[in-house]
């Protein structure tokens, strides 16, 4: 903090915030329960190193404020997973730029007491003050559950609060029992270990280097004692050999006594709970039945669930692919007003008024178009994780994709990338599987997105169709659908055995009750996805667009205007059998000559452009794919988005900007296109193997700015270039491939 | 935990019918999967009911001490029933 910042703060506040993290399994409320406490006073981040989201918010603590962590829902403190060592690091304050909390909120499921009590009886160890917020009491109610909460919090040493966090009910509550733990310093009481564990303890902590341990809490020490492979013996860089055989030599009492130590807390702890819970937790006489249990009837069931999952499925992509189309085309009209409200201002300048209307307009438009497809998404996404649908989905899919290093979960964000890969790899966040997760983010953009079905229609409707009929054109689209899904599958055998480092987690999927959404949290879900993408890949994808912008206006010499129209009118003039001043005065009235010599302009320009000189020096590489210099151009003007190649077609065929995918112009000036040079001089570009080697190439290629701006977002650079590298590299593979397979036959 | 190892009669958790139920006697702490079961509870001398095979035969869906969770054949294969 800079001397400025702390005077103001100190100004404004004589203390500052105090620190408080939440804690809890995964589906007990937490989340909805941090977001009543905060409201949108949110800020969302990653853990230095690591992809693990950080959330933090303020939030009111009597009459003064505090700063509240999300830390990620787990079900245990073995830092095995990412989200498990987050947790631990950051309860040990060994987390840079996170200061340790000085009180948790740990967060329960009422109905699970004894299992959700387990994480937090491990963190007791620790010593923070703590308040015990029993969630989901309505249901606990409903089950005919009776906690006697007075006796708990007894027993524990810390408040506990029932709380409800759909309806906000016991909130006050929580919040003064935070402020009482803060003050009274209320902590769990702990375990009372059993000889053997302490022993060994004590064993490790005497053979422990002192470099080491002096980095160590005592909760550190039982996570290396009870864990296989604690990820905490490299976070203090300690020699992996001399660890595994100083931290088995330490389990030997536990050995001893008859115990595995990887059993060993778990056999404890519960242990020590059920005596806990010993007259806390009354149950009714005669179980009243959970609705869950008749809900899972159908919907994991063998046949029903599988129709459910395909009906709700289908309900979800066409929501996004074609439910957002009418928001998509707004976007896009609003985008176009914009263009020619704002263009007129800078009609004195053309450079400027390209730059604002061509680049910095278009680029935000670029976008902002993907927004209501992210939100439609998310708002499924929120929908079936918050009524606890979506576990049952990955357990229908899991088999699916187990096989190939994947699981069950990777099925949404695959399916949401048939639509588009940007909230495709948004969706990933719902894999707690750090591997499944990136080999999902990584394969994501192979589907076939809806970008790419203009290059598909356009090609096959030009070409095609008419050479082979209507029946093969439809064969060919549909397989051009699975090009990439089946690259993707046999990509995934290879990403997750000998790329993707990463240990995979355990498949221990937990099928949570069902529970009505909660709208807030649902909207809330949407709009955390929009804002984040806007803030951190909106940029990206501008810059990417105005680099395009300048690549394809620059250079912008002076005459080539004139040079056009001159040779323009010469042309007009012989073919209509007129003078040259007539034909020049024709230009000026006749509308539909004065767009024709504007698209002949534009072509020009985008012919001497950096990007046309890029396409003519790098056409030798696409030369074996059979791809001319226009198509070279195509190609790259469609990296930072595929869906502009129609356009750009049109430029550099000279019939404007404005063709679409079933333009007959554009079809009919493909279809004339020759080669001047070469091999193949005199005859068509576009034979067969060409078109089926450009729709292998935009099937396979990664053209798209958006998707590595979110690959790069929801993982890393490394892996954003990755995926760039390797999807072009397999593009340009198979275009030649086809090309070169299909001359054979020709 | 060894000794029914060598008991080849011994029934595993994976062998059970849907709707059927059965009483853990041991559940092998080496296998990743296994060690976060216990950690939710899974306990030698625990009831556990198979609740449901997946459309394609794996995984499976348990029950115990309130709880349903998913795990994978393979897995199962490894929890030895009474």
């Amino acid at each position: 903090m800079s001397l400025i910042e702390g005077m103001a703060s100190a100004v404004e506040t004589p203390r500052r915030l105090a620190r408080v993290a939440m804690l809890g399994n995964p589906n007990t409320g937490k989340t909805s329960l941090f977001n009543s406490l905060t409201g949108l006073r949110q800020r969302v981040g990653n853990y230095p190193g690591i992809t693990v989201e950080k959330k933090t918010g303020v939030m009111q603590l009597g009459k003064g404020e505090a700063e509240l962590i999300d830390l990620p829902g787990t079900y245990s403190l073995a830092a095995a997973s990412p989200d498990e060592r987050v947790v631990v690091d950051v309860l040990t304050g060994h987390v840079s730029g996170t200061e340790r909390p000085e009180a948790l909120v740990c967060v329960v499921d009422a109905t699970n007491l004894q299992r959700n009590l387990f994480l937090v009886s491990q963190v007791a160890e620790l010593g923070i003050p703590m308040v015990l917020a029993l969630n989901l009491w309505d249901s606990a109610c409903k089950q005919g559950l009776n906690i006697n909460v007075e006796l708990l919090s007894e027993r524990l040493g810390v408040p506990v609060v029932p709380t409800i966090g759909r309806t906000g009910e016991g909130l006050p509550q929580l919040r003064a029992a935070i402020v009482e733990a803060l003050e009274k310093s209320a902590r769990m009481r702990r375990i009372e270990w059993p000889e053997s564990a302490a022993q060994a303890e004590a064993k490790l902590r005497s053979a422990i280097p002192e470099s080491v341990r002096s980095q160590l809490k005592e909760l550190e020490l039982q996570r290396l004692l009870f864990d296989a492979d604690s990820a905490i013996i490299e976070r203090v860089g300690w020699n992996h050999e001399e660890a595994r055989e100083v931290i088995e030599a330490a389990r030997k009492p536990l050995w001893d006594a008859g115990v595995n130590p990887l059993a060993a807390e778990a056999l404890f702890q519960y242990a020590h709970l059920k005596e806990v819970l010993d007259g806390v937790v009354l149950s009714p006489e005669e179980a009243l039945p959970r609705g869950s249990e008749s809900i899972d009837g159908i919907l994991i069931h063998r046949f029903w669930g599988l129709l459910v999952f395909v009906g709700m499925m289908f309900v979800v992509f066409q929501a996004v692919y074609a439910g957002a189309g009418p928001l998509m085309d707004l976007v896009d009209a609003a985008k176009g007003w914009t263009q020619d409200l704002v263009g007129p201002w800078f009609d004195s300048m053309p450079m400027l008024q390209s730059l604002v209307t061509d680049g910095v307009i278009e680029g935000v438009g670029a976008f902002v178009i993907f927004l209501p497809q992210i939100l439609i998404l998310f708002l499924f996404i929120a929908l079936l994780e918050d009524t606890g649908y979506m576990a049952r989905a990955a357990f229908l899919m899991d088999k699916l994709f187990h096989w190939c290093g994947l699981n069950g979960k990777s099925f949404v964000p695959f399916l949401s990338s048939y639509a588009c890969a940007v909230p495709g790899i948004m969706a990933t966040r719902t894999i707690e599987d750090p591997k499944a997760r990136l080999t999902t983010i990584l394969l994501a953009p192979l589907m076939s997105c809806s970008a790419r079905l203009p290059v598909y229609v356009l090609l096959i409707g030009a070409f095609v169709e008419p050479q082979l009929g209507p029946f093969w054109a439809g064969v060919t689209l549909f397989a051009m659908h699975f090009v990439g899904l089946f690259v993707a599958v046999i990509l995934a055998f290879v990403f997750t055995r000998f790329l993707i480092k990463t240990k995979p987690q355990p498949f221990v999927l937990e099928l949570p009750a069902y529970h009505a959404p909660r709208m807030e949290n649902v909207l809330f879900r949407m709009y955390e996805a929009g804002k984040e993408f806007v803030q951190r890949a909106g940029t990206v994808i501008l810059a990417i667009t105005i680099i395009i912008w300048a690549l394809l206006y620059f250079p912008r010499p002076a005459d080539l205007e004139a040079q056009e129209t001159r040779a323009f009118a010469a042309e007009h003039a012989q073919t209509a059998g007129v003078s040259e001043e007539e034909a020049l005065a024709a230009l000026e009235s006749d509308e539909e000559l004065a767009a024709a010599l504007q698209a002949r302009i534009d072509g020009a320009y985008v012919d001497q452009s950096l990007l046309g000189r890029m396409g003519k020096g790098l056409q030798p590489i696409f030369a074996p794919a059979g791809f001319d210099w226009k198509i070279t151009v195509g190609v790259l003007a469609s990296f930072p988005a595929r869906e502009v190649i129609v356009s750009t077609l049109g430029i550099i065929y000279s019939l404007g900007g404005d063709v679409d995918e079933e333009s007959g112009s554009l079809r009919d000036a493909m279809r004339k296109e020759t080669w001047d040079d070469g091999a193949r001089a005199g005859s068509t570009v576009f034979n067969l193997p060409v078109v089926f080697a450009i729709m292998v190439f935009f099937a396979l290629c990664s053209q798209c700015g958006s998707t590595l701006a979110v690959t790069a977002k929801e993982s890393n650079w490394k892996w954003a270039a990755f995926t760039f590298v390797y999807m072009t590299g397999l593009a340009w593979i198979g275009a030649v491939l086809v090309y070169q397979v299909g001359m054979q036959f020709l | 935990m060894n000794d029914a190892k060598a008991d080849n009669r011994m029934t595993v958790l994976s062998e059970l019918a849907v709707g059927e139920t059965g009483r853990i006697k041991s559940i092998p702490a080496e296998s990743a999967a296994n060690q976060r079961l216990m950690n939710l509870g899974l306990l030698p001398g625990m009831m556990v009911k198979i609740v449901q095979v997946a459309p394609l035969g794996d995984p499976i869906a348990i029950e115990f001490t309130g709880q349903r969770i998913s795990i994978r054949r393979s897995e199962a294969a490894l929890i030895v029933i009474d």
